[in-house]
């Protein structure tokens, strides 16, 4: 993702970091996924982060005009985020920081609560909008990566998790 | 813990990485003394195969209680991710493989332990790779030897055996100017004492065997990633930021970003290079790190009682370690080592090699052996052991000169620990 992207600027406060409550909450809470950039291509990022998220019984819908009215994964791929005629519960951006800009704006449009921008993906313009309208933003983060951090499989890996605790590790169990 | 407050480095001593085991409860982290893991059906093995899901397939690539020491260690660092390995000498090669090809070079400090200058300038050379040997007293050295081929530079935060100390972030700037990583190892300091991270080192290596595990019983090596370098920035990474054809066009960097250099190393340099930590060798090191800062602690205040005996004692011509005032790396000491100048050091004795030998037979508590870093005190004479195949002009030049006495200062009690030193000084005298 940084090969091809801007590298993000960090000096605006608030989405530098996140509390792990409030990514537990989305990860829980958000049942159905908009991909926006999402790749028929197996090998690429977005295919892969895809394949996790519906093995963790997320419903991901792919965004592509490229291949739109083909399948990824046995889903539909639509041209637009406006073309989807579900309830889209988050938005995740696998673009770059400029093109985050207007996805974020039909994320906006369409209603959905969340705006999860990839990791090496930020754009504070946008996400401002987004959060004037009502709207949760996450940058530059991947929520495979956030689910695999907070249920003990990154650690799998030799990551370091952040996570402190002396109880079982827990799946982010969704509602 | 509640997530925004940040837990001390006791704390993660104890618990980063670990947590009770999801099937059973056990509290200690259990010994998963297998080679292999179940797919749940092809598709998962595909995924796993592909890197696509996390998971085990094979303990030579990962293994759930070496991935706790993994955490543990990089959490103590402030890193991203870790690989732990065989032995020290395996998380050199580990380390480089993720980015040298045949013909490239990297700068490294003339002062390391001996068997890292061996490593480096021998065996590193049948894979085409080139050490150029930079004296690190004066950081602008590295800056002078960089050529167009270095992708790296190497230096230990606290060398051994001489109580030399490198001025971390003076070579990191040298190192990021050039867009080539920084690798300190930080075997002789831990994380307790330095923490490399913090100055702009980029890759930190270790051999767990020394003051992580603590306790001579386990080897084992660890390559932590800050997270932090950026290996898009030129085309010298290209094993990171191409395709790889061994994973179907992958390509590590723009994949999983920060976590690349982690992945690289299990996925591409411990699937093909082999040098697997074993379970029970990550067990016995989990248990040691919970202790470190209080054996760290420890370490450094008898290390420091022991090189002030010696420097008042009239056999003795020198002491060499940064925690003592007459040191010349005194004050870098103060900068990277504020808690203590590790428990390592040499010294000279009065009388040359045959005083030296004489000393450390003469020794009874202090074990005559060549390791470092074990709660038991140790001593030895490099130019009758572990230098004794180089010339004397070599022994000179690495620091194991006929008079030179290498010692780790252990847990033992201090006074008694000082005792066998006078005993065995005044045998040496005779």
């Amino acid at each position: 993702m940084f090969a091809n992207t801007v590298k993000p600027s960090f000096e605006k406060a608030g989405h530098d970091s996140y509390p792990d409550t409030l990514i537990r909450k989305i990860l829980r809470e958000v049942k159905v996924i908009a991909m926006v950039g999402a790749s028929p291509d197996w090998n690429r990022p977005s295919y892969f982060a895809m394949k996790y998220l519906q093995a963790k019984k997320y419903r991901v819908i792919p965004v592509n005009p490229k291949v739109a009215g083909g399948e990824i994964l046995g889903e539909k791929v639509y041209a637009s985020l406006a073309e989807i005629p579900e309830k889209i519960d988050m938005v995740d951006i696998f673009r770059n920081s400029e093109a985050a800009g207007p996805i974020t704006d039909e994320a906006i449009a369409i209603g959905a609560p969340v705006v999860w921008m990839q990791l090496g993906v930020r754009n504070d313009e946008a996400a401002a909008r987004a959060e004037a309208a009502g709207l949760t933003v996450i940058m530059n983060r991947c929520p495979k990566i956030e689910y695999g951090r907070l249920n003990g499989e990154l650690g799998w890996h030799g990551f370091n998790s952040g996570v402190i605790s002396s109880k079982r590790r827990k799946l982010p169990e969704k509602a | 813990m509640t997530s925004n407050t940040k837990p001390g480095f006791e704390t993660l001593a104890i618990h980063a990485g670990a947590a009770p085991d999801p099937a059973t409860g056990a509290r200690s982290t259990p010994i998963y003394q297998t080679t292999a893991y179940v797919f749940d059906d092809v598709d998962h093995a595909a995924s796993l195969f592909n890197l696509q899901a996390f998971g085990n397939i094979y303990s030579r690539l990962t293994n759930p209680t070496v991935a706790v020491l993994e955490e543990r260690i990089a959490t103590l660092e402030g890193g991203r991710g870790a690989t732990c390995v065989a032995s020290g000498h395996a998380a050199q090669m580990l380390a480089f493989f993720s980015f040298m090809e045949p013909g490239d070079e990297f700068l490294a400090a003339t002062k390391l332990y001996g068997g890292s200058i061996t490593q480096f300038s021998r065996s590193f050379k049948k894979f085409g790779w080139n050490a150029i040997f930079v004296d690190a007293e004066e950081p602008e050295n590295f800056r002078k030897s960089m050529t167009p081929k270095v992708k790296a530079i190497f230096v230990e935060c606290l060398a051994n055996p001489g109580g030399v100390i490198v001025d971390i972030e003076a070579v990191a700037k040298i190192a990021h100017e050039a867009g080539v990583p920084l690798i300190v190892d930080n075997t002789m300091a831990t994380p307790y004492l330095c923490r490399p991270f913090d100055y702009g080192a980029d890759i930190i290596v270790h051999s767990t065997t020394k003051f992580l595990s603590g306790h001579g019983n386990a080897m084992g090596g660890a390559v932590v990633d800050s997270g932090k370098f950026d290996w898009a920035q030129n085309d010298k990474f290209k094993s990171l930021t191409t395709p790889e054809p061994a994973y179907h066009g992958l390509n590590f960097y723009e994949t999983f970003g920060d976590l690349a250099f982690t992945i690289y190393g299990h996925a591409m340099g411990l699937r093909d290079l082999g040098p697997t930590m074993a379970p029970m060798n990550a067990y016995l090191t989990i248990t040691g790190t919970e202790t470190l800062p209080l054996r760290m602690q420890r370490h450094v205040e008898n290390a420091k009682a022991v090189a002030e005996y010696l420097e008042d004692h009239r056999q003795v011509e020198w002491v060499s370690y940064a925690g003592l005032r007459s040191s010349k790396h005194f004050k870098l000491a103060q900068k990277y080592l504020p808690k203590g100048a590790g428990s390592v050091f040499t010294f000279g004795i009065k009388g040359g090699y045959d005083a030296g030998v004489k000393l450390v037979e003469s020794c009874e508590l202090f074990s005559h052996l060549a390791n470092i870093g074990d709660t038991r005190s140790l001593i030895i004479h490099p130019a009758s052991t572990t230098h004794r195949q180089l010339s004397a002009e070599q022994q000179k030049a690495a620091g194991a000169g006929p008079e030179v006495v290498r010692l780790s200062i252990g847990l033992e009690t201090v006074d008694d620990i000082i005792a066998d030193l006078d005993q065995a000084l005044a045998a040496s005298a005779r």
